[in-house]
């Protein structure tokens, strides 16, 4: 079998990450931030261990400005949901994915202004085009930092640049880019940073978050979530101070300690060592399917461009079928259709029929790249239709 | 009979901090339940000797933990 959908989320997990999650539940179990005996207090520091790491790993200098949420869907949630108001406009791109782009739809419904900056064929986009649409009533600059369907990697720092000399909140959403490209919050002008923790940073599914930049105020984002945090309990209202006031509930702390395992996993290995290994099989997937008649590769076609995501169409065949036939006659595993972007699909050229997409990851080889290149071409030169 | 200081917190996400950051700095510090007679929001205290106060506010405050008050425990 060859696991090649990384970008929906990495697999296999180093063996550090189970392991953890299966100590914490053996030997500590505990809920952290409630009740104050030991094992309560050794979940909260594990919490606060992943809250470091993650931290460093973004370059962000205090722990209690990064909040776990479930995904980095919610995490555009709080974002979205908290900074804009009826008559806002936020500003967005053509590459977006819909965890980004249905908040803005149905903040839409309510008097918010959406627009979109133009991106090219191949998913880039023009920060002179970012700053040509900010407004004097732009309060959100939300953009992905690459894109979940070709891989594009949009110029963040140039970007925040923009935002920070408008005054305009920057958000980015490194679902993506987390773990295999390097982010640093503060030299990039990140106000925002949602991160997924299950993609590249190598953690369970079901952890993800929000690192608030030192210069953003948290007043100006409420919560999106009220509830139960373990402070304050005397009080009805939600706490006003980081990072209680969005982590609402009991958390997965069981995911929380295998995410800690897989970002210090990630540290120890480098972003850029991780970074260099894709951007390899990246060109190296990229020019194989290249030389297959019929095949068409979205995006710039250039891996020093994009992360290690390669979306691409085949003439004559459906998407779906294909992608059924890597599965079951080559163990190939991947992801055809729209891939929850239909935005950035109508920008690539490719909906509605959508492409195929292969993603690997810090564990695949140059031998599976081969093999998933080799399945492809057999697969070109047949009819899978039937 | 050994002097006391307490250190109170908003929430346990700040005592824990706190602990780790005091234990970095060199300092000797125990994490205790909130004393009863000391009203705080969190039921977790940092407990440091008295004699380290200003150490310890120092290490907090360079870190930027965020802290309720201090109390002397006698």
């Amino acid at each position: 079998m060859i696991y090649l959908d990384n970008a929906a989320t990495s697999w296999p997990k180093p063996d550090c990450v189970p392991e953890a999650m299966l100590h914490f539940l053996r030997e500590v179990g505990a809920s952290p931030g409630r009740s104050g005996h030991r094992l309560a207090l050794e979940a909260e520091r594990v919490r606060l261990d992943a809250r470091e790491a993650v931290a460093a790993l973004f370059g962000a200098p205090d722990p209690m400005r990064v909040v776990f949420t479930l995904n980095a869907t919610t995490a555009l949630n709080i974002v979205a949901r908290g900074l804009l108001s009826p008559g806002a406009h936020v500003l967005t791109t053509g590459i977006e994915h819909n965890a980004v782009l249905r908040p803005l739809r149905a903040l839409e419904q309510c008097g918010v202004v959406v627009d979109m900056v133009p991106s090219a064929r191949d998913g880039t986009v023009e920060v002179a085009a970012v700053e040509d649409n900010v407004g004097p009533r732009t309060q959100l600059l939300v953009v992905n930092h690459a894109s979940n369907v070709c891989g594009t990697v949009l110029p963040i720092r140039a970007i925040g640049e923009v935002a920070r000399r408008h005054g305009v909140a920057f958000a980015v959403d490194a679902a993506q880019t987390g773990g295999c490209w390097p982010i640093d919050v503060e030299a990039d002008h990140v106000d925002l940073l949602v991160f997924s923790g299950h993609k590249g940073l190598l953690g369970p599914t079901g952890t993800g978050g929000l690192v608030l930049g030192r210069g953003f105020h948290a007043e100006r984002l409420p919560a999106l979530v009220h509830g139960g945090t373990g402070s304050r309990s005397e009080d009805e209202h939600q706490p006003d101070f980081l990072p209680d006031k969005y982590e609402a509930g009991t958390p997965n702390i069981v995911g929380l300690a295998g995410l800690l395992a897989a970002v210090r996993y990630v540290s120890a290995r480098g972003v850029e060592a991780i970074r260099a290994e894709e951007q390899a099989l990246t060109q190296r997937l990229i020019d194989g399917l290249m030389g297959i008649p019929g095949v068409r590769v979205v995006g710039t076609g250039k891996a020093q461009l994009q992360t290690a995501v390669v979306s691409f169409t085949l003439d004559g065949h459906s998407v779906s079928q294909v992608a059924l036939a890597l599965d079951e006659q080559f163990g190939v595993l991947c992801r055809p259709g729209l891939h929850c972007a239909p935005r950035a699909h109508q920008t690539l050229g490719t909906a509605p029929q959508g492409t195929l997409r292969l993603s690997p990851g810090p564990f695949t080889t140059t031998d599976e790249i081969d093999r998933a290149v080799e399945a492809v071409r057999q697969l070109a030169g047949r009819r899978t239709d039937g | 009979m050994a002097e006391f200081a307490v250190i109170l917190f908003h929430s346990t996400s700040h005592a824990v901090y706190a602990e780790r950051v005091l234990r970095r700095a060199g300092l000797a510090v125990k994490m205790i339940p909130t004393p009863r007679h000391l009203s705080s929001d969190c039921g977790s205290a940092v407990r440091i000797a008295a004699s380290d106060q200003a150490a310890s506010l120092e290490a907090l405050g360079a870190a930027g933990v965020v802290f309720d008050r201090v109390e002397r425990l006698g």
